[in-house]
């Protein structure tokens, strides 16, 4: 059993929770972990990707080899694109359509979505609608979580338990938000998937 | 025991408390800062009170960390690459002194420059100071080595060096952790004059440092970070260094690799080992990310055409870090590639935040600029000098810590009028103050912008030593009070600072200017912060 998972976003879009609550979901199925994250300039606005990396063997590198990635969870549009050369040719894109707009030259939304049906495998999830939707507007990295959960080997429930691990502390009532956010991001999934 | 998920940074910080440390000191820097950060949230060290706070620079850093070491306690200083720089002359001359508690030198190299100005390797320095360095492959290593560090250290009675690169600082992976040390008793050194360095003193510890150089090689022959691995084909012997040797392994994921491979993580080089697979091998292929340093010293200097294969000779790339995509390349192993990246795909740069005071600063200081002319206005290190990107254009240097007030300086000696220094206020207190000191004893006609944020912005909000001090700083320093101006950033003090701004750069003298406003992100941070007490307040 291996994922090698790319997380793609922008600075402050809560890629690194994503990563978090994965890493607790790899450890208590006792399976060895690497997570290359970025810190530093551009987390102010800029491009930022995280190389998770889950495994039963033990695991060499801390970055994934192009063409090698199993899946690619971006959770902006256009985002999702610049990882390509890491997906493997099997590999899944799901990815959030909600742009996130801080430079004057984004790419029309039209094209954006027309390249992302190009990919063979693909989920395209709104998920800052669908985070609205079920009253958890800051929880869209754990919509696309919950929509790329269907394709990672890890149990449902220790997802839900790395939740309850990783936003704990922050009281009860944001651990079940973001519980029902993983769940309506797999319940889209499951319902759309090719 | 114990198994933790962490980034290669807190596996260092856990390893350093665990062995024993009593003091940590460093200025922040990405990728070292989170060691620092680590020690200041970790249980045992609140517990144990362990010194954990922020110092000015690297160099008060180190001096305070030697400081502690003369006391006979364990410590450990920590930075990035570039600080080394600012930190040098302490930490050559704490090999000369040698240490009496043992003492740790971390620091974090930026292949690719992922967030610093250049790319260069501390390797360099460790053997500039003839100092052992430990270079870790991944995050138990880090750990490990930061244990074992401190042991190292009072063996030889000299600063042990720990080298990390970006990408092992700032990835997780699971950290079994060894027992609690405890801490050094206070134990001043045997010698009284150990840390005098006056020439008759420092002859006899440097004789001192050149006579055990023979004992740190035998360290690395018998060390267990250095490590052969027999293989048939000798057409090729592989020299792994640090977290290159991933890359290595990643490549041979279905079996072994059928190459000797020498597998470093201790300098110096051990040369029986080094000796051995140069010797048997046809080649020998060095990985190391960072600069052909092991390359380079196999290489000489005089052979034009030898069997070392690395950096020099177009193997591997000359600059930027190593992956396992350019190992394979070298190894002429199957390299993947997935799709291209749709040409609809733009770059997106980081940018000031939304609401950031720089914002407002750089809007005034481009309309005051109108009557001035082009090309005046040099920054430094820090957020602001995004404001060398698009829209605003505002600035004409970014160099290292504190160089943009001493750059105004010459460039008004040489005839520039007005000349401008935009600054920070935690990079005004690392290394901004004695640059003013030399615009004061010459009343150099500048005018500083301390763009005063009250915090350390780009690493991620530590605490800055300027906050609540600097207007008294810059009168201290003998700017005169009229022209020690504050000003608060905001949109609709826009014309207020534009006059303020103009009028100051008419002065023939020195102007500091300090527009000062929380960092947004600081500013947002902390009234979540404010609010969860009120909510926690309620609740009881």
């Amino acid at each position: 059993m291996k994922s090698d998972i790319i997380l793609a976003g922008v600075g402050g879009q809560g890629i690194l929770s994503i990563a978090a609550v994965v890493g607790m979901a790899a450890l208590e199925n006792h399976l060895y972990i690497k997570q290359a994250e970025v810190h530093g300039m551009s987390q102010r606005g800029g491009a930022v990707q995280s190389h998770l990396r889950i495994s039963e063997q033990e695991i060499a590198s801390d970055l994934i080899p192009e063409g090698r990635a199993d899946i690619i969870i971006s959770v902006e549009p256009m985002e999702s694109l610049r990882y390509l050369p890491w997906l493997s040719e099997n590999g899944w894109l799901v990815t959030n359509t909600t742009p996130f707009v801080n430079i004057s030259d984004y790419p029309d939304m039209k094209e954006l979505l027309a390249e992302i049906e190009k990919i063979q495998h693909h989920i395209a999830i709104n998920a800052d609608e669908i985070a609205r939707q079920v009253k958890s507007v800051r929880s869209s990295n754990i919509v696309m979580l919950g929509a790329a959960s269907p394709f990672l080997d890890l149990p449902y429930q220790s997802l839900e338990n790395g939740i309850k691990k990783i936003f704990g502390r922050k009281g009860d009532k944001i651990v079940q938000l973001n519980i029902d956010a993983l769940k309506a991001g797999h319940d889209f999934t499951q319902a759309h998937r090719n | 025991m114990e198994k933790l998920l962490l980034l290669g940074a807190e596996a260092i910080a856990q390893g350093a408390i665990d062995g024993g440390m009593s003091g940590i000191y460093a200025y922040p820097g990405t990728p070292s800062t989170e060691i620092t950060e680590y020690v200041q949230h970790n249980k045992i060290a609140v517990e144990r009170n362990i010194h954990r706070q922020w110092s000015a620079n690297e160099k008060t850093a180190m001096e305070a960390s030697l400081g502690m070491s003369y006391a006979g306690k364990r410590t450990m200083v920590c930075m990035k690459h570039v600080g080394l720089n600012v930190a040098a002359d302490a930490f050559i001359n704490s090999a000369i002194t040698g240490v009496n508690g043992g003492l740790v030198v971390t620091v974090a190299d930026d292949p690719s420059m992922h967030s610093s100005q250049n790319e260069q390797d501390s390797r360099f320095y460790g053997k500039f100071a003839m100092i052992p360095i430990f270079e870790p492959a991944n995050q138990q290593e880090a750990y490990d080595m930061a244990y074992e560090a401190f042991d190292l250290s009072e063996k030889l009675k000299v600063p042990v060096m720990i080298r990390i690169t970006t990408r092992l600082s700032h990835s997780r992976s699971g950290v079994e952790t060894r027992p609690l040390k405890t801490e050094n008793k206070l134990k001043y050194p045997e010698d009284p004059i150990q840390f005098v360095l006056l020439p008759f003193n420092a002859r006899k510890r440097y004789r001192g440092l050149l006579n055990i150089q023979s004992l740190m090689e035998q360290q690395s022959e018998q060390s267990s970070y250095n490590t052969y691995y027999p293989g048939r084909n000798k057409s090729l012997g592989i020299i792994a260094c640090g977290i290159a040797y991933n890359y290595l392994m990643e490549n041979y994921q279905e079996g072994k690799c059928s190459h000797p491979i020498l597998q470093i993580g201790q300098y110096p080089l051990p040369f029986i080992k080094v000796e051995k697979i140069v010797n048997e091998c046809e080649h020998v292929l060095v990985l190391e990310d960072g600069y052909p340093f092991v390359e380079e010293m196999l290489r000489g200097y005089l052979a034009k055409d030898t069997k070392i294969r690395g950096r020099l000779d177009g193997t591997i790339p000359r600059d930027g870090e190593l992956n396992p995509d350019v190992v394979a390349k070298a190894l002429d192993r199957e390299v993947k590639t997935g799709m291209e990246i749709p040409s609809i795909v733009t770059n997106r740069p980081p940018e000031l935040c939304a609401g950031c005071s720089h914002r407002d600063i750089y809007n005034a200081l481009n309309e005051t600029m109108i009557e001035f002319g082009k090309q005046k206005v040099f920054s430094d290190i820090g957020c602001y000098a995004l404001g060398a990107l698009p829209p605003w254009n505002s600035i004409n240097s970014c160099v290292d810590m504190g160089a943009s007030i001493t750059m105004a300086k010459g460039a008004a000696d040489a005839g520039v009028h007005p000349s401008i220094a935009v600054i920070g206020d935690s990079t005004f207190t690392h290394s901004g103050m004695t640059a003013l000191l030399d615009c004061v004893y010459e009343n150099t006609p500048v005018t500083v912008i301390i763009s005063d944020n009250a915090t350390t912005a780009m690493t991620g909000g530590q605490a800055s030593h300027a906050t609540g001090r600097l207007e008294e700083i810059c009168i201290g320093l003998g700017v005169k009070p009229e022209h020690v101006i504050t000003l608060t950033p905001l949109p609709k003090y826009h014309d207020e600072m534009v006059k303020v701004l103009r009028e100051e750069m008419l002065y023939e003298g020195i102007s500091v200017i300090i527009p000062r406003r929380e960092c947004i992100v600081q500013s947002v941070a902390n009234s979540k912060k404010q609010k969860k007490v009120i909510v926690e307040g309620v609740a009881q």
